[in-house]
């Protein structure tokens, strides 16, 4: 559906993007990541021929965007980070307006026009002037006109772009609503709108993609490691207390456990809380942070079960992708 | 509708729904409205034959319709680069070319509508004189072929820019230097003077139209420079669309 090959973009000197190679398969959903200013914008303004490459050459279902540009137009939607809207005219009317450039007759606007603003749930918005409209409706009705013309690549820029959390939920709804009908590309530096959202990664770092799979596959081959969270409860502890004596006898039990875990191969780290014993003893159990250079969720349970402690709770380590970002884009150590 | 259509439905719209036509729409009327008092009604008044009333209305009309067509053009492309909008044209299968007419043929429809309402002031010359039909229908051309010339200017000028203030700036020195053209004309000597007597804007072009005489020369001349400013705004919009 999407193929790029070696493109490049400068600014006079100055190399905003590239070379950047890739494909996208029809259907899929990709979501390209990285920090403000690395060449994401850059990237999907050429999908959208909004923007002349420096070099390379960039196809879509097999067109190539310079030599038939209008072609390519028809069969991509675009929302830019700043939804296009007319503040003079109605949603309604944009709307139209929007569908018939996009080369769509008449009576196919009439019919696309109440469809989309039931899809993007902005009917009640239709006789609303744009200017008035708050952000969460914009960016709705900038999803709106991009999907007007039912394009086979929607491409989406920032989509979540200042929202509230309740509009970021919402988009998120629309997006996988999407999927089933569209190939849909998607930039952000959020890393839960990427990660809920599409079925690849790609990630970019100073115009260049540095990383590119499945959120699992980046953590895997690019971490070495994956994380879980147990929690488990010690064998002979009842929570006793808060007091010095309770924690001094949850004490013993938090060593071997931390020992049972360490014993398991694979196991490159275990992580508990400040004052392991003193939870043990006030609520009798305790959470522990697990990494390993492979998915050892069952062998620690296992050894757990087996030395005689009960696992109560099991979930994979959270923000196991900020830690691939961070790591990946040069930041903080993970 | 092709999309010169679409694009001209919604400029003109626009114009319609922004202060902006209206206040341009009124100050032209107030000023033409003002002017003509002064010509057919102020001091000497009695003194002028009906002819040159409409003359004086005419050359007075042509100061304000350039100075309109400016104002109503300079939006156009800028305002669109500043909001933003212009990814969505840029974005949707439409050529330049068309951008460019639809936008030029909404501000010429909407100045052209200002000036239709200027119709009564000729008319009213014929409570106490005599003019020709002819002159009045010569003079509304001519003053559509300036005002389309000086469109094409101020399209040209926000083709440039993203900023309002900086096309209005470009496309007042063009027409006005097309416009000094003409009393230059008259200073330097040959063969300066007719290079400047044929390029000028306001002189030896509009004088025709203004007396009621029409010359397919002077046509040609407006067709012609409308035609210019209307190729060069489309060779910068193609020039910018990719950048």
């Amino acid at each position: 559906m999407v193929h790029l090959s070696d493109v490049t973009k400068y600014y006079g000197k100055k190399r905003a993007l590239g070379p950047v190679s890739f494909e996208i398969e029809r259907g899929d959903t990709v979501g390209f990541l990285g920090l403000n200013g690395v060449g994401k914008t850059t990237l999907l303004k050429i999908l959208a021929c909004g923007l002349r490459p420096s070099s390379g050459t960039v196809t879509i279902d097999g067109l190539d965007i310079l030599e038939e540009p209008h072609e390519v137009r028809k069969r991509v939607g675009y929302l830019p980070e700043l939804p296009p809207v007319y503040g003079d005219m109605t949603v309604g009317d944009y709307l139209h307006f929007a569908g018939r450039i996009r080369g769509l007759a008449p009576e196919a606007v009439a019919r696309r026009v109440p469809e989309v603003e039931e899809y993007a749930r902005i009917i009640e918005v239709h006789d609303m002037p744009a200017r008035n409209l708050s952000q969460g409706y914009r960016q709705r009705v900038g999803v709106a006109q991009a999907i007007i013309h039912d394009p086979d690549l929607l491409i989406l820029d920032e989509p979540t772009h200042d929202l509230d959390p309740v509009q970021i939920m919402e988009m998120r709804g629309m997006i996988r609503a999407l999927k089933d009908s569209h190939t849909i590309l998607i930039s952000s530096h959020i890393l839960p709108e990427i990660s809920q959202t599409c079925d690849r990664l790609l990630i970019l770092n100073d115009g260049e993609i540095v990383a590119s799979g499945t959120e699992a596959e980046l953590g895997d081959t690019l971490l070495r490691s994956r994380g879980m969270v147990v929690t488990v409860r010690p064998a002979g502890t009842a929570g006793a207390g808060e007091d010095a004596d309770a924690e001094a006898d949850a004490q013993p039990a938090v060593d071997a456990l931390d020992r049972v875990i360490r014993s398991v191969p694979g196991v490159t780290g275990v992580r508990l809380p400040d004052r392991p014993a003193r939870a043990v003893a006030a609520t009798g159990a305790l959470t522990i942070r697990v990494d390993g250079e492979a998915d050892v969720r069952a062998p620690v349970c296992r050894a757990l079960v087996e030395a005689g402690h009960d696992v109560v709770g099991l979930t994979r380590a959270e923000r196991e992708l900020e830690r691939v970002f961070v790591e990946l884009v040069g930041g903080a150590e993970a | 509708m092709g999309a010169t259509g679409i694009i001209f439905r919604r400029e003109f719209g626009a114009y319609v729904r922004s202060p902006m036509g209206y206040i341009v729409a009124a100050v032209v009327l107030l000023l033409d409205g003002i002017l003509f008092y002064a010509l057919a009604l102020g001091p000497r008044a009695g003194e002028r034959l009906s002819g040159e009333v409409l003359m004086g209305f005419f050359y007075n009309a042509s100061g304000l319709t350039a100075v309109a067509a400016v104002a109503l053009s300079i939006r156009l492309i800028a305002e669109e680069r500043a909001a933003g909008t212009q990814l969505l044209l840029n974005t949707s299968p439409v050529r330049d070319w068309e951008i460019v007419l639809g936008k030029f043929l909404s501000a010429l429809a909407f100045l052209s509508a200002i000036t239709v309402t200027t119709l009564y002031m000729p008319f009213l010359i014929l409570v106490n004189g005599k003019i020709a039909f002819g002159h009045i229908v010569v003079g509304y051309l001519g003053l559509t072929l300036l005002g389309a010339a000086v469109l094409s200017i101020g399209l040209f000028a926000t083709a440039l820019t993203r900023h309002q203030l900086v096309a209005a700036a470009s496309a007042s020195v063009i027409t006005g230097t097309l416009f000094l053209l003409w009393p230059l004309s008259q200073i330097v000597g040959p063969p300066l003077s007719r290079v400047f007597a044929a390029l000028a804007i306001h002189g030896r072009h509009w004088a025709g139209f203004q007396q009621g005489l029409f010359h397919l020369r002077d046509v040609v001349y407006y067709v012609a420079l409308t035609y210019f400013f209307l190729y060069a705004a489309t060779k910068v919009m193609e020039a910018k669309r990719w950048e």
